[in-house]
């Protein structure tokens, strides 16, 4: 008898049949039997050499997987960031200028509710006016059952343009509105809580009392001297939460069954299935590491007043 | 400030300046009895007015406000939940009675069922207000173990330094680098299916935050005059740490806690409705989302609704409070 979590019945086609022979072979096979670092030194140079094993949870390889549904996951992270930033950069300058208005308070109150909301359930209920209510939009998925797409570059929005169908296109954007704004709503309230209080901060430098001293008119002080600056920090916010949307949207990716990383993990790490989870661990590991140099580059290019190393 | 520390006891030898909270010296060596709950009462006197001004600034912000109201309402549903849902006594009140008769969920407004039922009969009422209970027990086990656990290494770490500290802080950050969704799933599959195990797994990530926050803070108390003072008058080193060192610390840690209250919860209706966690039929919130996902095709709504809604009422009341308490706490905001 096995217990859950036995590597050895991930490699077993009838794991209550197995015999002990075969349970032995598997093991030798995959050095399951040696202590754990042997294995890992195992595991890692095979992943120096592009194997990082096969997932049992989609049946290939993991670089297949993730190469196959990473497109799904980049797009929609991509499209979440941009309306995050779009909607939380807006927000959070108004919100400081007009400080303590009624404004600025309705927002805050929002930003705390926004936080506050389960991501699975917002999901669940924008899925249930905007498509069994309203029906407006699709769900689930990326794209129709009717639509015919040929894939190419597996980013949809891409591909549709390239096909030349504006009704493919519309359906593609039609499926990515609500999961990008699921996933967007929570970055929002953050980026509009970074925004406020380091435009608040800005607001009070004396730059900017020059700038009015100057006679220059208060859109121009506002945009064009306090924003860049305050720009900066949420700069850093944006870039990382990026790479966090990227590494898992767990929970928008299975309410609206659309086939990325996330609703990969979800499933590799439920069935125990090791070599995805190893996989995916890795590569949130770099898209971490990634994100945060980039964002360390776009800071020293954004301020000059930072030198690199 | 001296003149707070000069005490003057009856029944005690001359005026002596100590430090609140100590032992007073009425004889050479001897401890007088009856002396110890005058002692406690002096010790707690200005430690309660403290609390007393925190309320009062509390009191003054709306937000705040909100936050109190919503987190008495939910102390009282959790801690009294046969008084607003009754339970028949049979089996365990936290899987919602079914009465197989109503085979199909009923909306909101039926008689016996005032926010509707799932299928078999499952009052949604009842779900919300033992879920509470759960939810409550649930966060506040995982929130003190975290940190427990996370304030005695932070503490450790800090205090010490050198490679222990170097130890410490590697091993915490092998816990922070790794994203916390997936291992806690993972952690949660290989223990089982059910609540006990997402509370382990849950707390086996939770306690790097604190232990990074409360080092932090150790690092910059360590530098203090005072703890320096505490040194040259003979304290010990464990003394020093839990004595003097430990509540100044805190403050972050208690906002950063009651803020987790909630985070904790919302991650653990996540790990619910993607199926680790509470099994099926439970009064657990994101689990009757699950259920009332299986429904959505036929259009109960009600399923789906009022689960999210105790969820985002439970973390509403926990952020609204944080953030009151972190302005409060804010040694630029007092006096």
């Amino acid at each position: 008898m096995r217990a859950a979590g036995d590597p050895v019945s991930a490699y077993l086609q009838n794991p209550e049949k197995a015999t002990e022979q075969q349970i032995h072979l598997i093991e030798i096979k995959y050095h399951l039997n040696e202590p754990v670092y042997v294995q890992y030194w195992y595991w890692l140079r095979a992943v120096l050499q592009g194997d990082m094993g096969e997932s049992r949870t989609s049946g290939l390889p993991v670089t297949d997987t993730i190469m196959k549904k990473f497109p799904a996951t980049f797009e929609l992270a991509l499209i979440a960031t941009v309306v995050a930033v779009a909607a939380g950069i807006a927000t959070g300058t108004r919100s400081a200028v007009k400080a303590n208005s009624a404004f600025d308070q309705s927002t805050r109150l929002t930003s705390l509710v926004a936080v506050s909301i389960p991501v699975f359930w917002l999901g669940l209920i924008l899925a249930m006016i905007f498509y069994r209510g309203l029906k407006w939009l699709p769900y689930p998925g990326r794209i129709g059952v009717t639509s015919d797409l040929h894939v190419v570059t597996g980013f949809f929005v891409v591909d549709s343009i390239l096909s030349g169908n504006v009704g493919t296109f519309l359906d593609v954007i039609k499926h990515l509105i609500m999961p990008s704004i699921t996933l967007a709503f929570a970055s929002t309230a953050i980026i509009v809580r970074m925004m406020r209080s380091s435009m608040l901060e800005v607001l009070g430098a004396e730059y900017v009392r020059t700038a009015r001293a100057k006679g220059l008119p208060e859109s121009v002080v506002i945009k064009k001297h306090a924003r860049r600056n305050a720009l900066i920090p949420t700069v850093t916010v944006v870039g990382l939460s990026f790479g966090g949307l990227l590494g898992g949207a767990v929970l928008t990716e299975t309410v609206f069954s659309w086939p990325g990383l996330g609703q990969w993990s979800a499933q590799a790490a439920t069935n125990l299935d090791t070599a995805g989870i190893m996989g995916f661990v890795l590569l949130t590991a770099v898209i971490y590491v990634l994100s945060n140099l980039i964002v360390d580059l776009a800071y020293a290019y954004l301020d000059p007043r930072v030198r690199l190393g | 400030m001296t003149s707070k520390l000069n005490i003057r006891k009856k029944g005690n030898g001359p005026q002596q300046a100590r430090t609140v909270g100590g032992p007073p010296q009425a004889a050479k060596g001897k401890i007088a009895k009856g002396d110890f709950l005058s002692d406690i009462k002096l010790a707690l006197k200005p430690r309660i007015r403290e609390w007393k001004f925190d309320l009062h600034l509390m009191s003054k912000s709306l937000t705040s406000i909100m936050g109190m109201v919503l987190l008495v309402g939910l102390i009282i549903v959790a801690a009294f939940p046969f008084v607003f849902m009754p339970h028949n006594g049979r089996g365990d009140p936290f899987v919602i009675p079914i009465d197989l008769d109503k085979r199909d969920p009923l909306p909101p407004g039926t008689p016996g069922y005032p926010l509707g039922s799932g299928v078999d009969g499952k009052s949604i009422l009842y779900g919300m207000i033992w879920g509470a209970r759960i939810s409550m027990v649930f966060a506040i086990e995982v929130v003190l173990a975290g940190v427990a656990i996370g304030t005695v290494l932070g503490l450790i770490s800090g205090y010490k330094g050198g490679i222990l500290d170097e130890l410490i802080m590697r091993f915490t950050d092998i816990f922070l680098s790794i994203p916390s969704l997936i291992l806690v799933m993972a952690i949660a599959a290989v223990l089982g299916r059910d609540l006990n195990s997402t509370k382990i797994a849950l707390i086996a990530v939770w306690w790097s935050g604190y232990t990074r926050l409360v080092r932090g803070q150790v690092l910059s108390i360590r530098e203090n005059t005072y703890i320096d003072a505490a040194r040259a008058s003979g304290s010990g080193e464990l003394k020093i740490m839990f004595r003097h060192i430990l509540p100044n610390s805190l403050a972050p840690v208690v906002v950063s806690g009651t803020m987790d209250m909630g985070t904790v919860v919302l991650v653990m209706a996540g790990l619910s409705y993607l199926g680790l966690g509470a099994p099926h039929g439970y009064a657990e919130w994101g689990v009757m989302i699950y259920d009332g996902q299986a429904r959505f095709v036929y259009g109960d709504w009600w399923m789906i609704l009022f689960p999210g809604i105790a969820i985002l009422i439970f973390v509403l009341a926990f952020n609204l409070m944080g953030d009151g308490l972190r302005d409060v706490l804010d040694p630029k905001m007092r006096r």
